[in-house]
């Protein structure tokens, strides 16, 4: 299941803040979709980021999807073991295939996400 | 949407499903690459029941196949098969098409899926004489068993001795008590079998061959493993790598295009023979991304700066573990070795021209009669 520690989007993003910082990634729904990922691409550190803005690349065999922002702020961190072993992403989305991490412009705004279990409906809507 | 009488059976097992030229096709089943390794390794089963099926029988059926495909249908033997291509004036495929030998007056076509209707509206205009032309699409389903354990996966459920059966050949013959015909083709760049089987019992004998298979590491595989491994053969999807507008000598295909004087006149042909003389204007290269990225159908190719043509096929190579392609270039630039660049969204990543296919398999001599297939 989801993990309960985090705020999730619409465009199957999660993120977990702790204190100003909040760490990014693409839910376990979305690897799927997505299927076997070989292609990870993410920003530099220091780059600023508007809540939903296109802020890296992940490719499947067969498909390009672009990651959105679940937030606003700067990018302080983006995990280069992930762009090294994208198939990571297959195997922990919530662990060790994190993607950025982002000093927060309002740690607040993060509630406005959907928790655990309002992002488990959207995605069992969404399937139908 | 179209189905194929294995519809329900993808479904209920759990496969993604995509629409593909007008089909609801099975993309994968376990995962694309892992599905694409099982075929370089052991072996994969795939439904292509979608494909399409002409029946061209009658006294006037090879003149009229001379007449409206590219190579030379004169020099095939009963249960021998033939790579080839519906011409056009402009010396470009139609559509590509295996046409198989049953009988000096009996032949079957098959042609790809997106392009069953168009085909055969062409063929029906090129003016058939003495030749009975039936879209038989509906009336057969098609397996494809492909990889280095095919052989002996097949072997262990029939008396046909299938050593004795070359590539780009086909026999009508019993598999299991089921009526069949299998032929030695693919689209893989492997060993291995084309099946075609009544639709009515195609599901059953796909179960039948997976459960034989199983042990062996046979898995079902679907249209996103096809695509990979074709195009790790080298081997050119109608609508990507070539079309309408793409002769077949520019598409590397010169090779299933016959001058020989005793097959006559065809669409296409004093193009096609000037093409082959004198070289085309542009070549289908293959290419290989040495910086970061996957170039993907449609992205633009550069040569110092200058866009000379476009990604028809693009994808990582799960066996290669390199991202890998094909492009149309001007002939100055298709030599092995030429530096090209893709535009992989507005960044200009490093590429170059490879020799293709960019896999062969390591046993490409086999399968030769007797020695190299085991039965058990």
């Amino acid at each position: 299941m989801d993990p309960a520690d985090r705020r999730y989007t619409k465009d199957h993003e999660w993120v977990r803040v702790e204190g100003d910082h909040g760490t990014v990634g693409i839910t376990d729904y979305a690897q799927k979709q997505l299927g076997d990922v070989v292609y990870v691409e993410l920003p530099e550190a220091g780059r600023k980021l508007k809540e939903h803005e296109t802020f890296g690349t992940v490719e499947s065999v067969k498909a390009v999807s672009e990651l959105f922002s679940p937030v606003a702020g700067e990018v302080t961190e983006a995990n280069t073991a992930l762009v090294q072993s994208p198939e990571a992403l297959n195997a922990d989305p919530y662990g060790k295939a994190w993607m950025i991490k982002v000093r927060l412009a309002d740690a607040k705004a993060v509630d406005a996400l959907m928790d655990a279990a309002a992002y488990q409906k959207y995605v069992e809507s969404e399937a139908k | 949407m179209r189905k194929t009488p294995l519809n329900a059976a993808h479904r209920a097992s759990g496969a993604k499903m995509v629409p593909f030229g007008g089909w609801d096709m099975p993309v994968e089943y376990s995962g694309l690459i892992s599905e694409h390794m099982a075929v370089r390794k052991a072996a994969g089963l795939f439904d292509v029941s979608h494909m399409g099926e002409f029946e061209v029988e009658g006294p006037g059926a090879l003149a009229f196949l001379q007449r409206t495909t590219a190579n030379n249908v004169a020099k095939l033997v009963d249960g021998q098969a033939q790579y080839s291509a519906f011409p056009l004036a402009n010396g470009a495929p139609l559509d590509d098409v295996i046409v198989y030998r049953r009988a000096a007056d009996r032949y079957l076509l098959v042609v790809n899926a997106g392009n069953i209707e168009k085909d055969f509206r062409w063929l029906q205009e090129q003016g058939p004489q003495d030749v009975r032309l039936e879209n038989k699409s509906d009336a057969y389903a098609l397996l494809a068993l492909q990889g280095p354990r095919a052989a002996e996966i097949l072997q262990a459920l029939t008396a046909f001795d299938l050593s004795g059966l070359k590539y780009y050949h086909f026999a009508e013959t019993e598999v299991d008590s089921y009526s069949v015909t299998v032929s030695r083709t693919g689209y893989t760049g492997e060993d291995g079998f084309e099946i075609f089987v009544s639709p009515q019992l195609v599901e059953a004998f796909w179960k039948r061959l997976l459960d034989a298979g199983k042990e062996k590491g046979l898995v079902p595989a679907g249209l996103g493993a096809r695509d990979t491994l074709r195009l790790e053969a080298r081997m050119c999807l109608h609508g990507q790598d070539m079309d309408e507008t793409t002769s077949l000598v520019e598409a590397g295909l010169g090779w299933i295009v016959s001058l020989d004087e005793a097959k006559g006149d065809f669409p296409g042909r004093a193009v096609l023979a000037e093409q082959k003389k004198n070289g085309p204007p542009r070549k289908l290269v293959g290419f290989e991304v040495t910086g970061r990225g996957i170039a993907r159908h449609g992205y633009p190719v550069l040569v110092h700066d200058e866009r000379v043509g476009e990604v028809t096929s693009g994808t990582y190579a799960p066996f290669l573990q390199k991202n890998i392609g094909l492009c149309y270039v001007p002939a100055a630039r298709a030599a092995v070795g030429t530096e090209l660049a893709v535009d992989i969204r507005e960044r200009k990543v490093p590429a170059r021209v490879v020799p293709t296919p960019f896999y062969k398999r390591p046993d490409k001599a086999a399968p030769t009669p007797a020695t190299t297939v085991t039965t058990s």
